[in-house]
């Protein structure tokens, strides 16, 4: 894997890309990207389609769903790019791309409840080397897997998931990575952020080191690597 | 009997849910108790994805694409609501914050198993979103469904058929047919729908009933 890191210029820290293209060139083959999002909020189609173009194949890809429709995921799964998806709710009305790779048995799917997934990228993030859950004892999505009585109750043991690359979308960034996120968009990104070697991000808007409020950076940069800004209108009617 | 269509049976699960709970409603069938929230009781909705202080469906072209419930619908925030991210939003889920979830199911069985994300079938693919966390994480899980499927079986059961989303963790059902609570001693029919006798319910159901002594 290559190394990641901002581009270092004039001897101050500036995460800021000039585009997604240049933002994703160095992801390769078999690569393990999680893909934020939920339903169209904090998806980064902007990201996805770069990834598509950039062309990186058999990789495995950590969302909370397989794809809606035609573009963003669905479109990168059409591209047979995916080998394994780890997601909590693949299938869904508009899911057809990735129905017909199931089923064709061209792509591994990792089922993971949705709580799970989201704590197992957080234990990644946050260096724990597992942990141990309610979620799923008794059933047929912890077989196989430890299990241990703790006080009066029965826990199955969960594994961190770590990621080559995180892409997701903010609403706003300074030049240090520091990220805002808007309403319900935020959902797994800043787990995620967390989670990957090299975290990519696709904002609204990018603003000057200092104009946004401490107290309401919800990412530090520690867990940026790159911005990129794709312009968009602020409220996008759904 | 008059069977309860599904607003009436979202109307019927709203009225037990007393003031100041958080509630999380599960996607399909369960999202419509919202409706149904009597005025004036201040109750906060909790959403997976990220979100606490749920309020109605916006109007029309007032829809924000970064506003959205677990089922991916377009949402508004009540004053005092807040957003967070997905592992706080299933810590306070595992966490036992929430005090109730309601969940839609395939079966519930009378040890109070509930199976609902999966037929099991070989052609099926299987999603399991965030029911099983809902299952074990809040403090009382309100089941809601059809009594009977389409073939008329109960969905009420000895053991559940279908793969479990929980083992032991339902504590009150909810039917167009009658209102169950599922305790260590058996199944306990609370109320049942107009003109319908514990006896023909017992019959339609198959599995033990016992009968409170304020049921019809």
């Amino acid at each position: 894997m290559p190394q990641c890191s901002a581009i270092i210029r004039s001897l101050v820290i500036d995460k800021l890309f000039a585009s997604a293209e240049a933002a994703l060139a160095d992801i390769p083959n078999g690569a393990t990207v999680m893909i934020g999002g939920f339903g169209n909020a904090g998806m980064p189609a902007a990201l996805i389609d770069a990834l598509i173009a950039q062309g990186a194949r058999d990789l495995t890809i950590v969302n909370n769903n397989a794809g809606n429709g035609d573009t963003g995921l669905a479109a990168l799964l059409k591209a047979k790019r995916v080998k394994k998806i780890l997601c909590s709710f693949p299938r869904q009305a508009d899911s057809w791309h990735f129905d017909g790779l199931y089923r064709a048995g061209e792509i591994e799917l990792e089922l993971v409840p949705q709580g799970t997934l989201a704590e197992r990228i957080r234990a990644a993030g946050a260096g724990i080397g597992g942990f141990y859950t309610p979620t799923a004892f008794g059933t047929r999505l912890a077989e196989g897997k430890e299990s241990r009585r703790i006080g009066d109750r029965d826990y199955v043991l969960e594994l961190p998931i770590h990621a080559d690359y995180a892409l997701i979308k903010a609403d706003r960034a300074d030049r240090w990575g520091n990220l805002t996120y808007r309403m319900t968009a935020r959902n797994f990104a800043p787990i995620m952020a967390s989670a990957a070697k090299c975290t990519v991000v696709q904002v609204r808007e990018t603003v000057e080191l200092g104009s946004l409020d401490p107290e309401a950076i919800v990412t530090p940069g520690i867990f940026v690597k790159r911005v990129v800004r794709i312009a968009a209108p602020l409220q996008k009617v759904a | 009997m008059k069977k309860l269509d599904r607003n009436q049976m979202a109307a019927r699960v709203a009225r037990d849910i007393p003031d100041g709970s958080v509630v999380n409603l599960g996607i399909g069938l369960p999202t419509l108790v919202g409706d149904h929230l009597p005025k004036g009781r201040e109750i906060i909705l909790h959403s997976e994805n990220g979100v606490l202080g749920i309020g109605p469906r916006p109007a029309p072209g007032q829809e924000d694409e970064d506003l959205m419930n677990a089922g991916k619908e377009p949402v508004t925030l009540l004053t005092g609501g807040s957003y967070f991210h997905h592992a706080d939003s299933f810590a306070m889920i595992r966490g036992r914050h929430l005090d109730f979830c309601v969940l839609g199911a395939f079966q519930v069985s009378v040890a109070g198993d509930l199976a609902n994300w999966h037929t099991g079938g070989a052609d099926a693919i299987p999603a399991v979103g965030g029911a099983m966390d809902l299952a074990v994480g809040a403090k009382k899980v309100l089941v809601m469904m059809e009594h009977l499927t389409k073939k008329g079986e109960s969905k009420i059961v000895e053991r559940c058929s279908y793969p479990l989303t929980g083992a032991r963790c339902v504590n009150r059902i909810y039917t167009d047919l009658a209102v169950i609570d599922v305790k260590a001693d058996g199944l306990h029919v609370i109320e049942t729908v107009e003109g319908l006798s514990f006896e023909e319910l017992q019959r339609l159901t198959g599995v033990p009933l016992k009968r409170l002594a304020s049921a019809a």
